[in-house]
């Protein structure tokens, strides 16, 4: 019975296009419990993690979804052709600063970084790794920013919790680490 | 020798060497041509002009086509001001503002002489240091004296909090990223989305909407008795909330959005959200030909 829902589990997470959560697969399975499914998902992964093939299970935006093994990008990349442009570092600022200190509005964003950030902004939405939370009602009513679900998949995080913590900067300058130099031209 | 002259010759002949000619010798008549106008313009030293540099003499040839833009060197003042920092090897905290002060200026000037477009920022934190510095040299009054804050912690503390946010964005590239480390079922959602498009949908102008929404309005039941409770949901709130059905599904038809709702002022409250996301272009609305179905789609 226990191989049963391994394997109903295993298919419904093959052919899931997103992270399927405990509570979705409960609600197709009808009848079993969270803990049954939470097994049978520790031990899928656990026999994927033992078998090292060509995925593995991860937990991710509060759901569990079949991914590649970054060993073999290369070789995706050469099959699917088509990546999205890679984010800036830039663009990669602005989103942990709204990744943080969500929710936030622009002009916060930009104090932080010190320069303008509507282009960037833009871009983030485009891509939904941000999305518009509403309207503070302050002067002007600016728009709130947070992250997206979808910025928890394509960072491979289980919630905003799992973020990386921030680490401490006491000893900057003393042991300055290798900046790059400005591109000469 | 005369300029015109040169132009002149210069593309006869490449008119009848026709098969020789590379980009770069298109440039050439563009230089003279350059030459040509200068010396007709008074020599006037513009104050403007950025300071001289030893290779000045070639740039005024080079810089009139082959004015090179470089942008992203530093994001903005922070960026510069954590690199002068580093390369200083000073401690945040007890910053030499008259040495980075000095150093931040001369890449001002030596950026504006690589035509690097400077931001009205740069500027701004140039005379936040000048700020600082001047504060310093101020004496400090014994009634304010021992817990007077360092000036200089201004500037210490937008730092710290932007290096930490540095180091986070770092360690965010550094994670496994879906769709450049690893890769799920069918990823792109996006050419799904592009199949829709073809499939005839028309945009869907405002009077659509009101339309579409009078019809909802006529289908709610009649009642009697009115609802005095003030427990209303703000537009902010049902944005919220439809962002979440949209981003569950991707599109919803828009009598969906509205079966949840009871009453009238919740249904209007729906509408404006829907309105107020069409206009911060958070999602688009088509609607199809045949079935005159109405659906938003996020975007």
């Amino acid at each position: 019975m226990t191989d049963n829902i391994r394997y109903i589990i295993e298919s419904l997470l093959f052919v899931s296009k997103e992270p399927l959560s405990p509570d979705r697969i409960r609600a197709v399975l009808e009848g079993s419990d969270t803990n049954a499914i939470r097994a049978a998902l520790k031990s899928l992964a656990e026999e994927y993690e033992a078998r090292k093939g060509g995925f593995f299970l991860r937990e991710v935006a509060g759901g569990y979804q079949l991914r590649s093994r970054p060993e073999y990008k290369e070789w995706i990349k050469r099959l699917t052709q088509s990546s999205a442009p890679r984010l800036s570092k830039a663009s990669l600022e602005t989103l942990a600063i709204v990744a943080y200190k969500q929710p936030i509005i622009r002009a916060d964003i930009e104090h932080i970084r010190g320069v303008d950030s509507g282009a960037i902004l833009r871009v983030l939405l485009e891509r939904k790794l941000i999305r518009v939370l509403g309207r503070k009602e302050i002067p002007g009513r600016p728009m709130i920013y947070a992250t997206t679900k979808q910025f928890l998949e394509i960072f491979d995080l289980k919630d905003l919790k799992d973020l990386p913590s921030p680490k401490e900067f006491e000893e900057l300058g003393k042991a300055a680490p290798e900046f790059p130099e400005p591109e000469s031209v | 020798m005369n300029i015109g002259k040169m132009c002149q010759l210069f593309l006869h002949s490449v008119k009848n060497n026709a098969s020789i000619i590379n980009a770069e010798m298109l440039y050439l008549p563009f230089i003279l041509l350059n030459f040509l106008f200068r010396s007709y313009m008074p020599t006037k030293n513009h104050p403007w002009k950025s300071p001289r540099l030893p290779f000045q003499r070639y740039n005024d040839i080079s810089v009139f086509m082959y004015e090179v833009k470089i942008e992203n060197i530093f994001e903005g003042p922070m960026d510069l001001l954590v690199f002068l920092i580093r390369k200083n090897e000073v401690d945040i905290y007890d910053i030499p503002i008259a040495l980075i002060t000095e150093q931040y200026l001369a890449y001002l000037d030596w950026m504006k002489a690589m035509s690097i477009d400077l931001a009205g920022e740069f500027l701004v934190m140039a005379a936040t240091l000048a700020q600082i510095k001047s504060k310093m040299l101020l004496p400090v009054h014994d009634g304010d004296a021992g817990e007077a804050d360092d000036p200089r912690m201004e500037l210490a503390r937008p730092l710290l909090e932007y290096l930490k946010i540095k180091s986070l964005a770092e360690s965010l590239a550094k994670r496994q990223m879906l769709g450049e480390d690893v890769f799920a079922r069918s990823p792109d959602k996006q050419e799904i989305a592009a199949e829709y498009e073809e499939d005839a949908l028309i945009k869907v102008g405002l009077f659509e909407l009101i339309d579409a929404f009078q019809r909802i309005l006529e289908n709610l039941p009649a009642s009697h008795f009115i609802d005095l409770s003030d427990e209303k949901i703000s537009i902010k709130d049902r944005i919220a909330e439809i962002v979440d059905v949209l981003e569950k599904q991707g599109s919803a038809t828009f009598d969906e959005l509205f079966s949840a709702d009871t009453g009238k002022s919740d249904m209007i409250v729906t509408f404006l959200a829907v309105l107020e996301m069409a206009k911060l272009c958070l999602v688009r609305i088509t609607q199809h030909v045949q079935s005159g179905i109405i659906r938003l789609f996020y975007l």
